[in-house]
């Protein structure tokens, strides 16, 4: 298959994944979104990698997978703070930070 | 051949995504991430990648996922409520209008490579023993880096998710702080009542 096809799904993946994050309210499946984006991303570079025939990109991918491990290390480590503490599990309703 | 696998994994990824989106149960969305994840797995062992769809079953679809589903089992995952208001429209939106164009972007380059089928294979590529090389010879930093960043991570995960002591009331330790000490028990201030005020 030519790269471009790969590309077209990264790019695919990528939007749903922007859509769910945008759309959804619970932030635990807001993190998931993010998982889709970064697996969009991690698509791409190891499309090039072949495009190129070069490992770099492959390289690239494990550490954004080391990156997307820690983020969620830390998200869902928030998210258990919240619900020891009885805050309602709601982006929309936990808006005492913005801005 | 690779076209019937690159369909079914593309399918696959694409369905296991919308799936995350669309489910209102949260551990339905992270059963469909799993879905996703090996569909993905099998498109990067179509593009010779063997050590990053290894690592990707292995350590996403397995660990990063039982992670997930140990929260969705802590918190019940309840469902919620569609997001009234705007974004409901405008998040799909927003979507489309980044999918359009990021296909136009990337397909409409003047990349040559894209339209064929990559660089000749050459036996090894994509390999542990091809990315165990690289990471120790020319990617030693970032990998250095990555394994302080996982101990950081680690440590911040700790710190958020713990009990914390007086923030919360925890009625053990208000019991024991509010007995009065017996006479003669304690340290010397204590016993003359410099430091109660109880």
């Amino acid at each position: 298959m030519a790269i471009g096809w790969y590309l077209v799904v990264s790019a695919l993946i990528f939007a749903i994944g922007a859509a769910g994050v945008l759309t959804r309210r619970n932030p635990l499946v807001i993190l998931l979104c993010l998982e889709l984006m970064l697996n969009a991303a991690n698509l791409a570079l190891v499309a090039f990698a072949r495009m190129h025939g070069n490992a770099d990109g492959q390289i690239f991918a494990l550490i954004v997978m080391v990156v997307a491990a820690c983020e969620v290390t830390v998200g869902l480590g928030l998210i258990v703070a919240m619900y020891r503490r009885k805050l309602p599990i709601d982006v929309d309703e936990l808006n005492e930070l913005n801005g | 051949m690779s076209a019937v696998f690159f369909f079914l994994g593309a399918i696959g990824a694409l369905a296991g995504a919308i799936g995350v989106v669309m489910l209102r149960n949260p551990f339905y969305s992270v059963l469909s991430l799993v879905f996703h994840l090996i569909s993905l797995a099998a498109l990067f062992l179509l593009l010779r990648a063997e050590f990053v769809a290894a690592a990707q079953v292995v350590v996403y679809a397995g660990a990063v996922m039982v992670l997930y589903v140990f929260v969705v089992a802590y918190v019940g995952g309840g469902e919620e409520l569609p997001s009234g208001g705007g974004l409901r429209i405008l998040g799909p939106l927003f979507a489309l209008v980044l999918a359009i164009e990021l296909c136009i972007a990337m397909l409409g380059s003047a990349l040559k490579g894209i339209s064929g089928k990559g660089a000749p294979y050459i036996p090894g590529f994509g390999s542990p023993r091809q990315i165990g090389t690289l990471f120790l010879t020319k990617y030693l930093f970032p990998f250095e880096v990555a394994s302080l960043l996982l101990l950081v991570a680690a440590i911040g995960a700790v710190v958020l998710a713990r009990r914390r002591r007086g923030l919360e009331p925890d009625e053990e330790f208000e019991t024991k702080l509010h007995t009065p000490l017996s006479h003669r028990i304690g340290s010397m201030a204590e016993s003359v009542g410099a430091r109660r005020d109880s």
